[in-house]
């Protein structure tokens, strides 16, 4: 346990150095208002690390939520242009429940059908980004012709943070809530931590992770109205790559891609570090094509990092043996 | 209950043949596979009249032969219990390798060894990051595919190189004799050469133990790590030959060049009935995945199927392909 804290402690440390090496260079970035600004930036990544955090936990991963992000986006968004006057929060419910919907085809195949989590979603991806080109036929849908109403939602300020950037706070209370108080949240850890012994303690293995995926899927659903409506276009390859993105801020929140260890600090401080880099690139005259590199390069550290903090002290009776597993 | 099930079967399959070598010939993934191909062949053939002609079908193999050349290695990488996510970000960053030697003013040999050397390097971090440091390969190559393809990014921007000499085309364009292509050539003797290695030596024997059980492995004296080690090698280094082919066919090198291939290896891979958990798969079968889909993508290429739609048909068949024989046992049983 002193190991989580002292993990998290150091992605705190991390981001505040961060912080202080662009603040060193371009003061103004440091400002209130401006760390607010690269907080509701980083919302919708900090939401989906949230759920892709589920996901891993119970020892799968979800390569479909960018494009399940897409999917959802262009239907609201197309529901927006057809009836203009459906009220924004059935369309938020609208959002979640097609997302979860979305998380459940996932969740089905990997439960009923036990194919691995990887291939399905690597299909799923493909098939949600397809099935927006058929519904468009290719076509973007622009911002004049989305109504005021379906615009402004996230950008509504209330005390000083836009509300895309209070869904991030509400939705990191929630899953805090789940992960810690409730016996749904307690199995999510029990199936990533042994399967075996899950089963054993009655746990239903494949239904947590049907239900990791369900989650995953309604915030990637949530997150697709959010996003169309804050960036006011939606078409069929908004969001592209993003999942990496998502993994990314897993890993580099210490989140155990083989199961078992996951934090919901975690993955929020993670999902931070690449939204300030992300932001702090162009303001310190970097040139956004090495936001991509460096993306990668911190998912390595902080992986190669996680696996030497992690590594067991017990005795080694054969080295290659324990590398093996 | 699912987990407690699949490992009471797993434990009863002890026997190591039951049935005749020809009926488990007919019955296994590969024959299924071959009547899909020639299904598909089929309909292809009636679909459209411009798919009966041999140079038509000749320039249909170019859909997978770069993909298959990667996927031959993939295979053993996934067989072995590994995986390895960024062979497109190593094609992207040995096609800029060779965009700066060819800009320096080198001939075509030295852009072809820049090429395969940094696939061959790329893999080599694959693996020391997997097998030195221990560390899952998913991740590890999720990075790298961001790291390497952000190299290519940082080199390039959105400019692109060029100008490649003109006997370098001979990879990616030129022809063995009549409607043989180069890489089709390439594509047939990595086939047999892979074939062999996994099919009849020690070290393809080794590759199956590994991802059947690394530690019992270990055990009985393998070298698991050197092993793996190996593997990364071979995918970086077939990364590295795809990247010459693809690059000598377009002629030019983006920082997006091939991007999302890696989906499409994979895809191969486990169509051919390479099973993603390790342990199980053969050559063969990723042969002729590699044969159903480049005529799948060249049959609907000619119905003017756009790209895309045929990206939902590559997803639904992976998970179709995976999801049907599961189907029907969970039929059987109940």
């Amino acid at each position: 346990m002193t190991l989580l804290k002292s993990r998290e402690a150091i992605l705190v440390g991390a981001i505040l150095l961060l912080l202080a090496l662009v603040a060193s260079r371009f003061p103004g970035f440091v400002t209130p208002s401006n760390l607010v600004a690269v907080f509701t930036d980083t919302a919708p990544l900090i939401i989906l690390a949230l759920g892709q955090m589920v996901v891993i936990l119970t020892r799968s991963i979800d390569l479909s939520v960018a494009a399940n992000l897409a999917l959802t986006g262009m239907v609201c968004a197309l529901i927006n242009v057809a009836f203009p006057g459906v009220p924004v929060p059935v369309l938020v419910a609208l959002a979640l429940g097609l997302g979860a919907l979305m998380g459940a085809i996932n969740g089905f195949l990997v439960w009923k059908l036990t194919i691995p989590p990887i291939v399905v979603t690597l299909g799923t991806m493909t098939i949600f980004r397809g099935i927006i080109f058929l519904l468009t036929n290719g076509s973007w849908v622009n911002s004049h012709q989305m109504s005021s109403a379906f615009k402004a939602f996230p950008r509504e300020n209330i005390l000083g943070l836009p509300v895309l950037g209070w869904i991030a706070v509400l939705v990191t209370l929630i899953l805090g809530l789940v992960m810690s108080r409730t016996t749904l949240g307690r199995a999510f850890f029990a199936v990533g931590g042994n399967p075996h012994a899950a089963v054993y303690t009655g746990i239903n293995v494949g239904r947590t992770q049907f239900l990791a995926f369900v989650i995953s899927g309604m915030l990637a659903g949530l997150t697709g109205y959010l996003w169309v409506a804050r960036y006011a276009v939606a078409y069929v390859d908004i969001a592209g790559g993003f999942e990496l993105d998502v993994v990314a801020a897993c890993v580099i929140g210490g989140i155990s891609i083989a199961g078992g260890v996951a934090t919901v600090a975690g993955a929020v401080l993670g999902a931070l570090f690449l939204g300030i880099i992300k932001n702090a690139l162009p303001v310190i005259d970097v040139s956004p094509f090495w936001q991509l590199a460096i993306s990668g390069a911190a998912i390595i550290i902080a992986v190669t990092f996680n696996s030497r903090a992690g590594r067991s002290k017990g005795r080694v009776i054969l080295k290659s043996a324990e590398h093996a597993q | 209950m699912s987990l407690a099930e699949t490992q009471k079967t797993a434990a009863r399959h002890i026997p190591d043949r039951l049935t005749t070598p020809l009926a488990r010939t007919l019955k296994s993934w590969e024959s299924l596979l071959l009547l899909v191909a020639i299904g598909i062949f089929i309909l292809n053939s009636f679909a459209s009249p411009y798919f009966l002609n041999a140079w038509n079908l000749s320039d249909a193999t170019f859909n997978f032969t770069e993909k298959a050349m990667i996927a031959f290695a993939m295979a053993l990488l996934i067989i072995s219990g590994e995986i390895d996510l960024s062979v497109a970000s190593i094609i992207a960053l040995a096609s800029t390798a060779m965009g700066l030697v060819m800009q320096a003013g080198f001939g075509t040999p030295a852009i072809v060894a820049t090429g395969l050397v940094t696939g061959l390097l790329c893999g080599a971090f694959n693996g020391v990051l997997v097998t030195r440091l221990g560390l899952p390969s998913i991740v590890v190559t999720i990075g790298t595919m961001s790291l390497f393809r952000g190299i290519s990014y940082i080199v390039l921007g959105d400019g692109a190189f060029r100008g490649y000499p003109s006997d370098f085309a001979w990879f990616g364009q030129g022809y063995v004799f009549w409607v043989i292509t180069v890489e089709l050539m390439i594509f047939a003797i990595l086939a047999v050469i892979y074939g062999i290695v996994l099919h009849k030596t020690n070290f393809g024997r080794a590759v199956y133990a590994i991802g059947n059980n690394a530690t019992a492995a270990t055990f009985s004296g393998i070298r698991v790590e050197r092993v793996k080690f190996i593997l990364f090698l071979l995918t970086g280094l077939m990364s590295g030959l795809a990247s010459v082919c693809l690059t000598s066919r377009l002629g030019s090198t983006r920082p997006s060049i091939a991007s999302g291939m890696e989906l499409e290896v994979v895809t191969m891979v486990v169509l051919g009935g390479v099973s993603i958990l390790g342990g199980s798969g053969s050559i063969p079968g990723v042969v002729i995945a590699a044969f159903v889909m480049g005529l799948v993508t060249f049959g609907l290429g000619l119905l003017n199927v756009p790209g895309i739609v045929m990206s939902i048909v590559v997803g639904a068949l992976l998970i179709g392909v995976i999801a049907l024989p599961r189907i029907y046992q969970n039929l059987r049983r109940t």
